[in-house]
């Protein structure tokens, strides 16, 4: 109470009536919010804010990683060897997959080239470390520590070692948000590796997926598996994604109910794997021409492949 | 200024820099790990609550708006959310601030949770009107635990400002 305490108050300058400033307020923050959440426009305003809070909010996140390092660090030797001999043993058994993958890969790609159908692209992309989850409870959102510096854009899909955890929604600086697959309506197109038959997951905001529009009579089992099926041009094909649990048919509805889980870690902390944007696939309508770094392949493409042809 | 108007003791100025403080401390608060557990009050809310109560002539709606920009980036939320939130909070703590002050601690913390309650509740509602999944209950237990620590927080905030009991002789106020 400056006024009190030192000098006279000031009567007669105090600046616009509280009212007229609440509704200003009020009314900024609705534009803003409407703004944002409709034409994803004030990015720059984000980000902006974004390099400020980003380091701070790091910097909240150590005593919980400290803790982390510790617990870990103290962790008992026998954990760690029989962490150890599990590693090994899961090692020794995917081996024999594995051993052959590489012949496998080019025996695909020479069959590939026999029936003149467009090889397979190859995954790759970059190892980034889940900062926090982001603390918005409307959302299932991770931060990952890795941004605009490492080259990421906003679309890459992300998994971990089992399958698909979800797609980058925005880049900042230093680091980049990771919407989850199981986000309330975040989808993924995917195919039912038992009949084949292709279709798409929704999210449902609780942990759970839904996989909706299947017939009441669709030919889907309990523990059946959905990959990817790639014909998003976002997610390569292949990457397991849910399994089934619970399916509820009544004639009454056209469509039955199919609940899945994820089978990525999706909610856990950890590692994760941001794959690189895929090539657009041919009919790329002109407003995804602008993305960065995707105009020059596809002729690139086309070219050598017609070169390949004719030496062939 | 006093504690409570009720109170006969006299509080010295509180110092600006101790306002905006206490506000980073809350946001670091906010920041932490912590805040997906059930029941974990919006830190930043409550300090400023306390503050448009205490100083409503330093601290109102323009601090809100700006801290509710800083709440919405550090959350991934949507823009604009936490800004009508607490620019609300802020309007509604200045305006009863003179009613509340009149009040002992723990009736001013009955008054403060509908004020905590409704920040919550506009956050709600502004997501769900566009889609968004409801977050649980667990969700408005946090106002619920900040009135708790209204009566701690009212002690630790205005530390600064108590002056010794016992006056010093040899040293004038």
């Amino acid at each position: 109470m400056a006024g009190i305490d030192h000098a006279p108050p000031p009567f007669f300058k105090q600046g616009p009536a509280p009212l007229a400033l609440l509704t200003f307020y009020l009314a900024v923050s609705l534009a803003i919010f409407v703004v944002d959440l409709r034409f994803q426009s004030l990015e720059l305003l984000r980000q902006s804010i974004a390099l400020v809070v980003d380091p701070v909010q790091r910097v909240a996140q150590t005593p919980g990683s400290l803790v982390d390092y510790a617990a870990s660090y103290f962790q008992g030797m026998r954990a760690l060897q029989q962490e150890n001999i599990e590693l090994k043993h899961t090692q020794l058994t995917t081996a024999p997959n594995l051993q052959r993958l590489a012949q496998l890969e080019m025996e695909n790609e020479r069959l590939r080239k026999l029936l003149s159908v467009k090889e397979r692209e190859k995954a790759s992309g970059q190892v980034a470390q889940i900062l926090y989850t982001a603390r918005d409870p409307f959302s299932r959102k991770i931060i990952v520590d890795k941004g605009q510096q490492a080259g990421i854009v906003a679309g890459q899909p992300a998994i971990d070692e089992t399958g698909v955890v979800g797609q980058v929604t925005r880049v900042f600086q230093f680091s980049a948000e990771i919407t989850l697959i199981t986000d309330k309506d975040q989808v993924v197109p995917v195919q039912i590796v038992r009949s084949g038959q292709r279709s798409v997951v929704f999210g449902l905001g609780n942990g759970q997926l839904e996989l909706r529009y299947m017939p009441a009579n669709a030919d889907i089992q309990i523990d059946d598996v959905l990959v990817t099926s790639g014909l998003d041009g976002i997610y390569l094909p292949g990457f397991p994604v849910a399994r089934v649990v619970n399916i509820e048919r009544d004639n009454a509805y056209s469509f039955a109910r199919i609940f899945c889980v994820p089978i990525a870690g999706v909610e856990n902390f950890g590692e994760v794997m941001v794959l690189d944007a895929r090539q657009p696939l041919p009919p790329a309508p002109p407003a995804s021409a602008g993305r960065p770094g995707s105009s020059e392949q596809p002729a690139l493409r086309g070219r050598n492949k017609k070169s390949a042809s004719r030496e062939n | 200024m006093q504690p409570t108007f009720s109170s006969s003791r006299i509080l010295q100025p509180v110092r600006p820099w101790f306002i905006v403080f206490s506000l980073i401390g809350a946001a670091l608060l906010n920041f932490l790990p912590t805040a997906h557990w059930p029941g974990v009050p919006d830190w930043v809310a409550l300090v400023l609550c306390f503050w448009c109560i205490r100083e409503f002539r330093r601290v109102g709606m323009g601090w809100a708006f700006v801290l509710g920009l800083l709440m919405d980036v550090a959350d991934g939320a949507v823009l604009g959310q936490h800004c009508f939130a607490y620019v609300l909070l802020a309007y509604a703590a200045s305006s009863l601030s003179r009613r509340i002050l009149w009040f002992p601690l723990v009736q001013q913390a009955l008054q403060v949770l509908p004020l905590l309650v409704a920040t919550q509740v506009f956050q709600a509602l502004m997501r769900l009107a566009v889609g968004a999944d409801f977050p649980g209950w667990g969700y408005f237990i946090g106002p619920v635990v900040a009135t708790l620590l209204w009566i701690p927080l009212t002690f630790i905030l205005l530390l600064p400002q108590y002056r010794p009991v016992e006056q010093d002789p040899n040293r004038p106020i």
